[in-house]
């Protein structure tokens, strides 16, 4: 898939049309009318927000903002799961846009982390990468690259350029020709159904007998249940589906 | 790599080979005979067949070997008759051969043996040294022997005429016995080993081969004039030893070792260039005095020896100089015998079950290797017995038809395992017998506790695989626990699961593992199931580290299961899952997107910068390398497309330079230094090419727009590190390509072209580019890098794109992009594959002579250093001089080169008056000075979209331009090439889906060639060594050989070159580069009347389709600088005016070749074009760099050589 641009491309340019409104508990020196706003699946909700936060702070007072939270439904949205993994996992049923509605007040502190800046995200987004590299190459990529090259591929996430992370981030996405596939493939499965937060395992991407593992392999394999016959999702449409935009996190989701 | 084979005869007598490439022991294509021995080179297998005579297998090739036999015909003028066949009694026969001294007559030269065969009737050559002569070929002289010439003078007393018949080898792929050598008169004595070598040791004649034997009784014989056009030899001439000789083995280059039955090892001294047969013999003492030498096999610079108590051992510190080595140590495994292929590479034959095995991790840094590893290869038989019951996994019925006869007597059980089972057939010979296994009377159950000190159940002894935990069939501890590769482990289970009762199966646990077996299920395999290996030799067999054999592991009868799951995934089905995932995702952004495209973006397209440290070498005097920040902003306009701009800031500390902006206020890390920086900026759409420009020291770049290709400057910069150069060159050349909306594979039209590094560039015509009056100025052509390494590169519009590297491969474009650098998203994910290519680097040694001390590295001090590059101004040692990049690698030591222009004497010595002068190869008395020429061997491995098409090397290669507007109409593509020998050859069966082709078809010469051409109307001409040239006769789709060579002499006093053919223009190059374009050619006198000058300055011509004449000039004066190696158009080539009138120059620095041939886009009609002909008065003329106004400096472009 690495190689592969066009399905990359529209991956990475992956939108969610958004309806942000303010909750009509906070207080308000005006009416706030809702904004909306296309939402990058790859991305994090508080490094894409700041003209949400702007837009609502506009009419609100001073001493009222606090740090911002969204919430869909009555679930609070962590900013640290990408956004078309929070709109799959609660949404995706649901008619778009996609109605988030935004807090500053009540941080759910036994929901949600605090997000005090964008570093924070960052922080988070780096340390997923080294996690994938570590189950791909043993880490070796991501060690060899320079200060710079991390700092381009979160450039590249935070501006939304496309060529800019994929410069750098194909360098992750590679393996020696000799060898069949990563040491392990990184993938996370989220589900709403089960009070785990996500699945994670070891999983190489070749069989014992050499033959490639496709996502239904391992779907099988460390989720049976999400292959249950009765709504009987064919596994690596859904799975690749996702799997391509969610790799590169480390993380491969599916509902 | 081309496949390669690996030769080997089992117990039967059978010869089987292995590709390198496959993973089935062949059966040998001659069937007629069995064998006791191989030895095998690339092109010919030695054996000697169980009736002990010695026969030679040439395998097959689409070229033929053919000899060329010749006579002359002598005639003296007397006034009576004119010239007749009456001599003077002192004169020479009538016939004779080229000096006269030998009678002659053409039906007294008969075929030297049955395996040759007349390829046509005599015929008189009417090519005298490049130029026709008239009169039936005769040549005059005053009196012979004379210097003839083509003209009858008055004087002219004698005349000659030469004579020609070819003669062709025919028993290809087959075994063609060579005659015995002994003499009648005596007792026969057969041979009894036989062994190959000594192709390193010189390239003349080609494909010269040492071939030796051992007799019966001990004697040593040795194989004359045995090469590739000679290939069964002339002679046996004996060699003396000191002592009865047993086995003899015979390395690639100058080893030769020979065991003796006592027990020694006997070393060939002195095989040399000059000396094949070598000078003396030493004596090697084996390991120990109880255990004498039994085999010995020889490589390169490798020893590996077989005792009589079958340890195998390695012999330390063997090297040309020291041929002895220094001491023996001992190896695992034990083995009957061990053969040293190419590249010293290692297979043995273990001595209890008979399997073969590779050894593996041989390199040339641990000749030594690492472990045995069995070959595990199932026979091409068993495949097509097994074939019809593939899916009869369980029933063990693979073998059920197995043909039985012979091998019954020898069940390979463990029992028979003893002298009985090595000696397989009635007609297996004794003496060969004794040899294999002299020790035999041990048996595998005397062995078997020197195999295996492990082993408690004697029963299982002789089963050293059963008893180790490793799957892998070795040898007991043969195999040092290195790490098993999880694979193998896991390739096991399916093996066993779905074939239970196949559990046991020989070809995974060896021989004796039968033993184990239920009593019952001893009935359904055979005997034969099992090769029984008895002699193998990888002497033609190319291994190289990085090989991927498939010989250890799947093999079919045992798992087809696991082939099948292992191609459970096709790339048709990924295919499909690629539509599918694309077609959803497509879905995706409709659902989630049409109707919301108003919403505004959370993220601003912002300017992407990538920034980076450089080096850039500066525009001004004096010119060097400085620091510099280099940023790339992309910026995404409105309708989607995309622009970028780079930007060079560096630091000045005086005024500003003209042309130079000052630095505007931007918000970069470095704006503090705004005071002082200032930038350059290069818009990527405008740029029209990115050179890479590696040599030892600078990983760099050149980047070229038109304005810069103008004044032959381009931006040059260099980065710290290769891969950092590489990033850059990525990403830049995917701006460029981006901003000019240019994806994926070359269009079949597209221009290719070639620097002298071997980078190969591709650049889309566009329509006007051949417009006859207002042609695209060639400096704007836009040239993208494509991956690979070629010196030549052809193409026509059908898409068939041919390649030659510098080493001669032909490789084939196989339709991807990228490769090389351009990994990731500049690349194609499919259709790029490993592609290498080899050069040799050359330096010189100096020497003068002195009246004291003779020839010595003592030089006057005005001399050139002692050891030089060819022109003697650089130093360049043995030590110091380094691969041309960091991208090549040695692969050879340092050699003497011995074909060097004007000959050499017998070490390499080139001798002259003085340096520099014309250099010939003897010493007269007024040579002070001499040299010799050293060549290395530099490899480089790279990736790009091209296949080889092996075996046949070639020099030159053309495709037929296809007319235009002539549709393809189902013709397969006419492709012709000149092989690096000079064969002329066409190839058949090349269309669009399949532009390798499918076979060579040759084309007799009466002497090798250089240069080929076809045009588009099956008109092919060629250029001989001689320099001259040839027309094919009648060659059409229907006939794509042609039938006869017109010859055509070459301009006066030149030697051509290179000729290109077009629609109807036929265009020469010769040595001195002078181009020539062929006037008087006409549909029905198709060889033209004369040559016609057009152009000094050329390098290189490329005609296409529409009689559009490209050419590389070999050097351009730019206003900045002068760049050798420059892409030119013909301007002003009209119907009228097909010599054209001017000059358009391109891209240059460095340019080697190009191909315009796949063009054939015609650019709109205009009305201008009725003006075409006053317009294209204006361009320049021909020019040299003479001819140039205001020179400015002279350096070298930026690429060049």
């Amino acid at each position: 898939m690495t190689d592969d641009k066009d399905v990359l491309r529209d991956v990475w340019f992956g939108r969610i049309p958004t309806c942000f409104t303010l909750y009509q508990d906070e207080i308000t020196e005006r009416e706030a009318e809702p904004y909306y706003l296309l939402l990058p699946r790859v991305s994090y909700l508080t490094l894409v927000t700041d003209k949400v936060k702007k837009h609502f702070q506009k009419v609100m007072r001073q001493e009222d903002i606090s740090e911002i939270w969204f919430e869909y439904e009555g679930t609070p949205l962590k900013w640290h799961y990408p956004i078309g993994l929070l709109f799959d996992l609660l949404a995706s049923s649901s008619a778009l846009p996609w109605n988030i509605t935004v807090h500053f007040k009540s941080f759910p502190e036994k929901d949600l982390l605090h997000c005090p800046s964008k570093d924070a995200v960052e922080a988070h987004f780096m340390s997923c990468v080294k996690e994938a590299d570590a189950l791909k190459h043993k880490s070796q990529v991501i060690n060899e690259m320079q200060k710079k090259d991390h700092k381009q591929l979160w450039m590249g996430l935070q501006n939304d350029r496309f060529d800019q992370f994929w410069a750098i981030n194909r360098k992750l996405m590679e393996y020696p020709a000799e060898e069949n596939g990563f040491r392990y493939i990184p993938f996370r499965i989220y589900q709403t159904t089960t009070e785990r937060p996500f699945i994670q395992k070891l999983f190489r991407p070749v069989a014992a007998d050499g033959q490639l593992h496709t996502l239904g392999d391992l779907l099988r394999e460390v989720c049976p249940s999400a292959l249950a016959p009765e709504d009987n999702p064919t596994p690596k449409r859904q799975g690749l589906d996702v799997q391509a935009c969610a790799q590169k996190m480390g993380k491969k989701r599916t509902k | 790599m081309p496949d390669s084979v690996l030769w080997a005869v089992d117990l039967f007598g059978r010869v089987y080979t292995l590709s390198t490439a496959g993973q089935y022991w062949e059966l040998c294509k001659d069937t007629q005979l069995e064998f006791k021995r191989v030895s095998a080179a690339t092109q010919c297998c030695w054996g000697i067949a169980c009736d002990n005579q010695v026969y030679v297998y040439v395998c097959a090739s689409d070229v033929p070997i053919r000899r060329r036999e010749e006579a002359y015909e002598n005639q003296r003028w007397n006034p009576v008759g004119g010239f007749c066949e009456k001599l003077l009694p002192s004169d020479r026969w009538p016939w004779s051969d080229v000096s006269g001294l030998q009678h002659r007559p053409l039906d007294g030269v008969a075929l030297p043996s049955l395996h040759w065969e007349w390829e046509s009737d005599w015929y008189v050559d009417e090519n005298f040294g490049g130029e026709p002569t008239e009169k039936g070929g005769w040549t005059y002289a005053i009196d012979f022997p004379a210097t003839y010439t083509r003209d009858k003078k008055w004087n002219s007393c004698v005349r000659r005429r030469r004579w020609i018949r070819y003669r062709r080898y025919k028993s290809r792929d087959s075994w063609a016995k060579i005659p015995s050598k002994d003499d009648p008169k005596q007792l026969p004595d057969p041979f009894n080993d036989l062994s190959v070598g000594g192709w390193e040791i010189t390239d003349e004649p080609v494909g010269r081969l040492s071939v030796w034997a051992v007799s019966l009784q001990g004697k040593v014989w040795y194989r004359e004039d045995v090469s590739h056009p000679n290939p069964e030899g002339s002679s046996w001439s004996l060699m003396d030893t000191p002592a009865e000789a047993a086995q003899i083995s015979c390395g690639p280059h100058d080893l030769l070792w020979v065991t003796l039955w006592e027990g020694q090892a006997l070393v060939r001294e002195g095989i040399s260039r000059n000396n094949p047969k070598g000078s003396s013999w030493s004596v090697v003492e084996p390991p120990t005095s109880e255990n004498g030498i039994m085999h010995v096999s020889v490589g390169v610079a490798v020893v590996w020896a077989i005792t009589k108590d079958r340890k195998v051992w390695f012999r330390r510190g063997v090297n040309s100089h020291n041929p002895c080595g220094t001491s023996w140590i001992e190896m695992v495994g034990e083995m009957t015998m061990v053969n040293v292929g190419l590249n010293d590479q290692v297979w043995g034959i273990s001595c209890d079950d008979r399997a073969m095995y590779f050894r593996q991790g041989v390199t040339p840094s641990e000749l030594s290797g690492k472990t045995w590893k069995a070959i595990v290869a199932g026979r091409e038989s068993d495949r097509s017995h097994s074939g019809s019951s593939l899916s009869l996994l369980s029933a063990g019925c693979f073998f059920g038809d197995e043909v039985r006869g012979s091998g019954e007597s020898c069940a390979p059980s463990d029992t028979d395992a003893s002298s009985d089972a090595e000696r397989p057939g009635p007609d297996q010979p004794v003496p060969a017998e004794s040899l294999d296994c002299p020790g035999d009377p041990k048996g595998s159950s005397a062995s078997g506790p020197g195999t295996s000190r492990t082993t408690e159940h004697p029963a299982e002894v002789a089963s050293p695989a059963t008893q180790t935990p490793r799957p892998e069939p070795r040898p007991g501890p043969a195999c040092t626990p290195a790490e098993v590769p999880w694979t193998n482990i896991d390739l096991k289970e399916p093996k066993k699961t779905p074939s239970h009762p196949l559990a046991g199966l020989p070809e995974t646990t060896g021989l004796s593992s039968l033993e184990v077996l239920p009593l019952g299920l001893e009935e359904p395999y055979g005997a034969d199931d099992h090769p029984l290996w008895a002699w193998v030799s990888g002497g033609g067999c190319a291994v190289e580290a990085h090989s991927v054999l498939k010989w250890f592991s799947v093999q079919l009868g045992l798992s087809p299961s696991v082939q099948t799951l292992s191609l459970s995934i096709t790339p048709a089905q990924t295919a499909a899952w690629r539509k599918q995932v694309f077609q959803q995702l497509t879905e995706r952004t409709k659902r989630e997107l049409e109707n919301f495209r108003h919403y505004e973006q959370a993220v601003e397209q912002s300017v992407w910068v990538k920034t980076g440290t450089l080096q850039w070498w500066c525009n001004w005097k004096p010119h060097k390398w400085v620091d510099v920040r280099v940023a790339l902003e992309q910026f995404t306009g409105h309708d989607g497309a995309r622009d970028s701009i780079l930007f060079i800031y560096y630091v000045v500390h005086e005024e500003k330079k003209p042309g130079v902006r000052r630095f505007r206020s931007r918000v970069w890390t470095w704006h503090r230094l705004a005071s002082h920086a200032v930038y350059i900026h290069v818009f990527l759409n405008e740029v029209t090419a990115l050179v890479p420009v590696l040599n030892e020291a600078k990983h760099s770049f050149a980047l070229y727009t038109p304005e810069r290709t103008r004044q032959r400057w381009p931006v040059r910069l260099a980065a710290a590190t290769e891969q950092d150069m590489n990033d850059w060159l990525a990403l830049l050349s995917l701006s460029c390509c981006e901003s000019r909306k240019v994806h994926g594979r070359p269009s079949p039209q597209a221009i290719w072209s070639i620097t002298c590094k071997g980078d190969i560039f591709v650049s889309e015509p566009s329509p006007d580019l051949e417009d006859p009056a207002h042609p695209l100025p060639c400096d704007q052509m836009f040239w993208r890098q494509v991956g690979g390494h070629l010196r030549v590169v052809e193409a026509n519009s059908r898409g068939v794109v041919w390649g030659i590297g510098y080493d001669h491969t032909a490789w084939v474009y196989t339709g991807g992009y990228g490769g090389g650098c351009f990994q990731g998203l500049a690349s194609s994910s499919s259709n790029i594959y490993t592609q290498s290519d080899v050069k040799s680097v050359y330096i010189y040694e100096n020497q003068r002579w002195n009246p004291v001390t003779g020839y010595t590295s003592r030089g006057l001090p005005t001399d050139r250093y002692m050891w030089s590059d060819a022109t003697g101004l650089q130093e360049c040692t043995k030590a110091s001089t380094k691969p041309p990049s960091l991208q090549w690698s040695w692969v050879s030591d340092w050699s003497i080169d011995f074909s060097v222009p004007g000959g050499t004497d017998q070490e390499g010595w080139q001798y002259a008056s003085d340096f520099p002068a014309s250099y010939h190869g003897y010493k007269t008395m007024k040579d002070f000075v001499r040299r010799r020429c050293w060549a290395r061997k530099c490899k480089l491995v790279t990736s790009g979209p091209w296949l080889e098409v092996a075996p046949i090397a070639l020099g030159d290669v053309s495709i037929i331009p296809e007319s235009p507007g002539a549709s393809g109409n189902g013709h397969s593509v006419a492709l012709w090439a000149v092989s690096d020998k000079g064969d002329v050859l066409c190839r058949l069966g090349v269309s669009e889906l399949n532009p390798a082709g499918s076979s060579w078809l040759h084309v007799g010469t009466d002497q090798p060639f250089a240069s080929i051409s076809i045009g588009a109307c099956y008109q092919v001409w060629a250029v001989a060594r001689d320099g001259s040239a040839f027309y094919r006769g009648s060659v059409s789709p229907s006939q794509p050989a042609g039938d006869c060579w017109y010859h055509i002499p070459s301009p006066p006093k030149q030697r051509l070159k290179q000729v290109s053919v077009g629609q109807t223009a036929v265009y020469a190059l010769d040595e001195n580069g002078n181009l020539w374009y062929r006037q008087g050619v006409t549909p029905s006198y198709p060889q033209g009347s004369s040559w016609e000058h057009v152009s000094n300055n050329v390098r290189r011509v490329s005609v296409g389709p529409l009689d559009q004449v490209w050419v590389i000039a070999n050097k351009v004066q730019g206003s900045h600088s002068l760049s050798r190696g420059t892409v030119c158009h013909r301007t002003g080539v009209q119907p009228h005016e097909p010599k054209g009138q001017g000059w358009d120059y391109g891209i240059g620095g460095g340019w080697d070749h190009i191909s315009i041939r796949a063009n054939a886009t015609r650019a709109p009609r205009s009305a201008s074009q009725e003006t075409a002909g006053e317009r294209s008065g204006e361009q320049g003329l021909p020019s040299g760099p003479a001819q140039v106004a205001g020179a400015l400096q002279e350096s070298l472009g930026p690429v060049c050589c």
